[in-house]
């Protein structure tokens, strides 16, 4: 579901049902209005650590600029990914535009960024970053700076935007109005005045901050008369419109009409529809510079899109490219593979569709013994991955089978070769290899002093070195740890959380690696080897681990016509065993008249069930089996 | 031609491990066969099955036998002033061992009744009591001696897989059974259903629980016992002489439609489904103020093809390839291969059907099979 365009767009591979919008064809194409001049545009995004309001803000600013009327208004209208609105969390970025008239009877454009808190989708943040000039940086009132609102900061003065401090929440009882002002006075190095403070709750401030945003942010500083440079942000696949492409434009200007070519690919198209990102798609004649708009052409091959890359004319024999986004680095591992092997091409298709609308999903073909042909994925952390895998079956329909996660390991092999490990298959064989190097983090935990020992005790049996402790004021402290990247990316987050009772924020930034000594641990289901649940992990851990990865499989894999053994193994080593008995019987005794469609239904159901697992040799194995490794604890 | 099923909501005592729809209490009894009289005007008068021969007739329950032989007589009448019941209809009534007098059997037989299906469970006094059964070990005996003398063609319920149920002692009760001379048998594994005083007895630890192991092989074994004395095994749970089948039962196999009068009593009219409430009272109630008190679905042609695989299976004729689809053989077929390596289906003229082996696993080969929408 495409996020920077908002409503219109419907599930991409989705078939029937959500009829097509087109509103925007019978709207009559309008010039700019007002006609605002570059000096009168704004953009800027909403920064903070997670949950410290930034859509609920954003609604107080759409609704006071009148930009979404009452009945299209609801809580966090801009989070309108199911995902998001079931999860109560940001997931995408997502731009609009808003028409402002200031106190001094001046209009404005200023394009509003909302962008997610969570570490997973940082890389939303990143990319938002350059579409604006300014940050509105939030902070929660009863919570204070927390280890994304540091983070976030960063990333914005790195891309040189301006920084609007705002603390939000101010309505709460638990509000530390004082207390966070030299928080963030300590942190940004502003004057007190330069703070504001709302609620995006109540609306109290929204006015100071919309006044702020045009008397505190540059104007974007284009040339509208220089040849097209427009840089690719986002882009979305619609299965009705085809692929949507998301610029900010920084010098010239774009008409409907005009053939553009991506300066990257060197691919030419014609513009066929151009606008702006209102709550939804609104068409234009022309875009101009300083905006951030929408372009559809007729793409056909999602391969062609590339975030970071740049719109031009297509007459332009010398453009120049503008510097892109960094690579992203993914965190996680893991494979990804169609339930049914024979749906394959089809996946193939949806992720690089998906893959349009999620710039740091990364992923090649791989195959596994057990499951076939697949891809290797990269993630940044385990939620990123969940979402990946909720959104393919959502919005694409398809039934997949993730399986094990794992960091990346570097082996040097007697032969002094280098391999980097991402799947557990790559792992070389333990007589050939010289050493293996795990990768570190430097993981910053604030907190309050009450709860230094539990995270001790938590991150201490996480492998993690203490480094530095300070306290940032008398009831926050800031502890750092150095910790093997594989410990946190799995279950950390919510054992911190439970420790801490929630008073804890965490953030992580990758240093390297380290010489480790790590095993490959393989399962074997009636003596035959499941590539796909092979797990790599630290040889003090093997043995618990694999003791309690076969007890959760003997729960997790459903009873059979035979007996399945579940062994775990490290080389030809048995470390832990467990059996699931035969079923005996597995036939209703009464079928008469009133009891055939309850047994219809259950069987019914049991079907579904069924379509959700893979067989490997005899077993069935259901797709919640291969993720096993990460319920060890449940 | 279709069948009338007419359920009999009342019980002596109830059975540990029964989930029907009856009541211990007799206070409803006279109204509720009132109404059921009733409901078969009703029922005929609507569309919901199209008047054709009645083959079948089926007094089921609860226990059918409680009643006196007026109130049998009555219902029988009833049904025949409102359906046009075939001359050599098979008139089916379910009795209780204590229920078998002579003056009752004579009765019954006098109103019609043809077939007899006697809820025997087992000719030993432990078991009985275990189930909590309303007769004794006695009962069982006599009552089925006595049933004989008026009844050739009749059928006995035993239960197997229940706890302390040996090997030797399940075979002695289905050789008295053949003894007796009954030629249809339906032998059923003991089912622990959710809610039943059973199933909390079991959770509880009052009773021990059924051995999914010792019941496979209390079936294997009738399996082999009847094959031996000349019985067919038609269908999972049903075994005849030839000639004896149940064909109301078979009804229900071969998807004819059917009209079940009475409270939960389920009807199939070929597309749809209804049930009657499950409750005495106001099921008296909607029949007096003229209404049939019921639920329904239309199922859908993929739901209809589920349920044909599902029961065709069970039954001796297999399922037919031929009543589906061309895309439906292909996928079943697919499906089925993998039973077919491991001898639990067999697929011969273009039928599928299961092994002996096979018959143990119906449900999980039955699922396979389905199709999704
Ligand atoms: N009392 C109060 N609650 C607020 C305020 N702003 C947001 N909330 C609540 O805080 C929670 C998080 O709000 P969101 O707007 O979703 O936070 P967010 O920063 O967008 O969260 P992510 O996008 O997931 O990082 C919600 O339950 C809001 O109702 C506020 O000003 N006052
Ligand atoms: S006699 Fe039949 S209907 Fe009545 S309680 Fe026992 S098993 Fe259930
Ligand atoms: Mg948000």
């Amino acid at each position: 579901m495409d996020r920077f365009a908002a409503g219109n767009v419907s599930e991409p591979g989705a078939a029937a049902g959500n009829s097509p919008e087109f509103p925007l064809k019978s709207v009559p194409l309008q010039p700019r209005k007002w006609g605002i001049s570059m000096k009168n545009i704004r953009n800027f995004c909403i920064i903070a650590h997670i949950d410290h309001g930034k859509s609920t803000l954003a609604d107080r600013l759409l609704q006071a600029t009148n930009t979404i009327s009452d009945r299209e208004m609801m809580d966090q209208v801009l989070d309108d990914m199911d995902l998001e609105r079931e999860k109560g969390i940001t997931i995408k970025s997502h731009a609009i535009q808003i028409d402002y008239r200031s106190p001094a009877g001046e209009n404005y454009t200023l394009n509003l960024i909302d962008t997610p808190g969570h570490v997973d989708f940082s890389y939303e943040v990143s990319r938002a970053l350059a579409a604006c000039e300014g940050a509105l940086l939030l902070v929660d009132a009863t919570q204070g700076i927390q280890a994304q609102t540091i983070s976030n900061l960063y990333l914005a003065i790195d891309n040189d935007l301006e920084i609007i401090p705002v603390i939000n929440k101010i309505d709460m009882d638990g509000a530390m109005i004082d207390e966070v002002k030299d928080q963030i006075i300590d942190l940004i190095g502003c004057k007190p005045e330069d703070i504001l403070l709302a609620s995006g709750r109540t609306g109290l401030g929204i006015d100071e901050v919309l006044e702020a945003i045009v008397e505190k942010i540059p104007a974007p500083a284009g040339d509208p008369e220089a040849p097209l440079q427009a840089l690719i942000f986002d882009s979305v696949f619609n299965s009705f419109r085809g692929i949507i492409v998301y610029y900010r434009i920084l010098n010239g200007a774009l008409k409907k009409g005009n053939k553009v070519k991506f300066v990257s690919t060197g691919q030419e198209y014609e513009a066929d529809e151009i606008g702006i990102l209102k709550l939804k798609m609104t068409e234009r004649n022309e875009v101009r510079a300083g905006d951030v708009g929408y372009i559809i052409t007729g793409i056909k091959n999602a391969k062609e899109v590339k975030v970071g890359d740049t719109i031009t004319l297509a007459g332009n024999t010398n453009p120049v490219a503008i510097k892109g986004f960094e690579e992203v680095k993914p965190m996680v591992f893991a494979g990804i593979y169609p339930v049914n092997t024979d749906e394959f091409e089809e996946l193939r298709d949806c992720m690089e569709k998906l893959q349009l609308n999620d710039a740091s999903l990364t992923f090649e073909l791989e195959t596994s013994q057990a499951l076939g042909f697949g891809f290797r994925c990269g993630f940044l952390g385990m939620l990123h991955m969940e979402i990946i895998q909720e959104r393919l079956e959502r919005e694409f329909k398809q039934t997949v089978i993730t399986t094990v996660p794992n960091v990346s390991f570097i082996a040097h092999t007697t032969k002094a070769e280098t391999i980097i490990v991402n799947n557990p298959t790559e792992f070389p064989d333990p007589v050939k290899t010289d050493r293996i190097e795990e990768p570190y983090i430097k993981a910053q935990i604030i907190t309050k002093p009450d709860y230094i020992g539990n995270i001790m005790t938590l991150c201490l049996g996480k492998r993690g070195i203490l480094i530095n402790q300070s306290y940032l004021t008398t009831s926050r402290v800031e502890l750092i740890f150095e910790m093997p990247l594989t410990e946190i990316v799995f279950d950390f987050y919510d054992k911190l959380k439970s420790q801490t009772r929630g008073y804890a924020s965490f953030d992580y930034h990758p240093i390297g690696y380290k010489d480790s000594d790590i095993v490959k641990m393989d399962i074997l289901l009636n003596g035959d080897k499941v590539d796909a649940l092979s797990a790599l992990i630290h040889r003090s851990r093997a043995h618990e681990f694999g003791r309690k990865l076969c007890e959760k499989l003997k729960e997790l894999l459903p009873r059979q016509q035979f007996q399945i053994a579940i062994q775990a193994a490290i080389g030809a080593k048995i470390v832990a065993r467990e059996n699931i008995s035969a079923m005996r019987k597995d036939v209703t005794a009464k079928c008469y008249g009133g009891d055939i469609s309850r047994k219809r239904k259950l069987l019914e159901k049991q079907k579904e069930g069924k379509k959700r697992m893979r067989q490997i040799g005899n077993v069935e194995v259901p797709q919640e089996a291969f993720l096993a490794v990460l319920k060890l604890d449940e | 031609m279709s069948g009338i099923y007419i359920h009999i909501p009342f019980c002596r005592q109830a059975c540990h491990y029964c989930n029907f729809h009856f009541s211990t209490s007799l206070h409803y009894r006279e109204a509720l066969v009132k109404a059921l009289g009733e409901e078969a005007a009703l029922a005929a008068a609507s569309d919901f099955i199209k008047p054709e021969p009645v083959a079948t007739v089926y007094l089921g329950g609860g226990t059918p036998s409680l009643l006196s032989g007026a109130e049998i007589d009555f219902l029988l009448r009833q049904v025949r002033a409102s359906y046009p019941v075939a001359g050599n209809a098979e008139v089916t009534l379910e009795a209780n061992p204590d229920d078998l007098s002579t003056g009752k059997l004579e009765d019954w037989k006098a109103a019609g009744v043809n077939r007899l299906s006697i809820g025997v469970q087992s000719f030993f006094e432990e078991d009985l009591l275990w189930m909590n059964r309303a007769h004794n070990a006695v009962q069982a005996r006599k009552g089925l001696e006595l049933a004989v003398q008026y009844f050739s063609n009749i059928t006995l319920d035993l239960i197997y897989g229940v706890p302390g149920l040996s090997n030797d002692r399940w075979k002695q009760n289905v050789q008295t059974a053949l003894e007796l001379g009954a030629p249809h048998l339906s032998c059923y594994a003991l089912t622990v259903e959710p809610q039943t005083p059973l199933d909390k007895m079991i959770r509880k630890h009052i009773k021990e629980p059924v051995d999914a192991g010792l019941q496979s092989e209390q079936f294997l074994l009738l399996m082999d016992w009847l094959q031996a004395a000349g019985y067919e095994h038609y269908e999972v749970s049903n075994f005849a002489k030839p000639g004896f089948r149940s064909r109301h039962n078979s009804a229900y196999w071969k998807g004819t439609p059917y009209y079940g009068l009475g409270p939960a009593a389920h009807s199939f009219n070929g597309d749809v489904r209804r049930w009657n409430i499950a409750n005495n009272q106001q099921y008296i109630r909607a029949i007096r103020s003229g209404t049939i008190p019921y639920e329904e679905e239309v199922l859908t042609p993929i739901q209809k093809q589920n349920e044909y695989v599902m029961i065709a299976l069970r039954t001796i004729e297999g399922l037919e390839l031929k009543k589906l689809g061309k895309e439906a053989q292909q996928q079943i077929l697919k499906q089925a291969t993998r039973h077919v390596a491991r001898g639990l289906l067999i697929v011969d003229n273009a039928r599928i059907r299961l092994t002996k082996e096979g018959k143990l696993f119906a449900d999980g080969i039955a699922a396979d099979l389905f199709a999704t929408e």
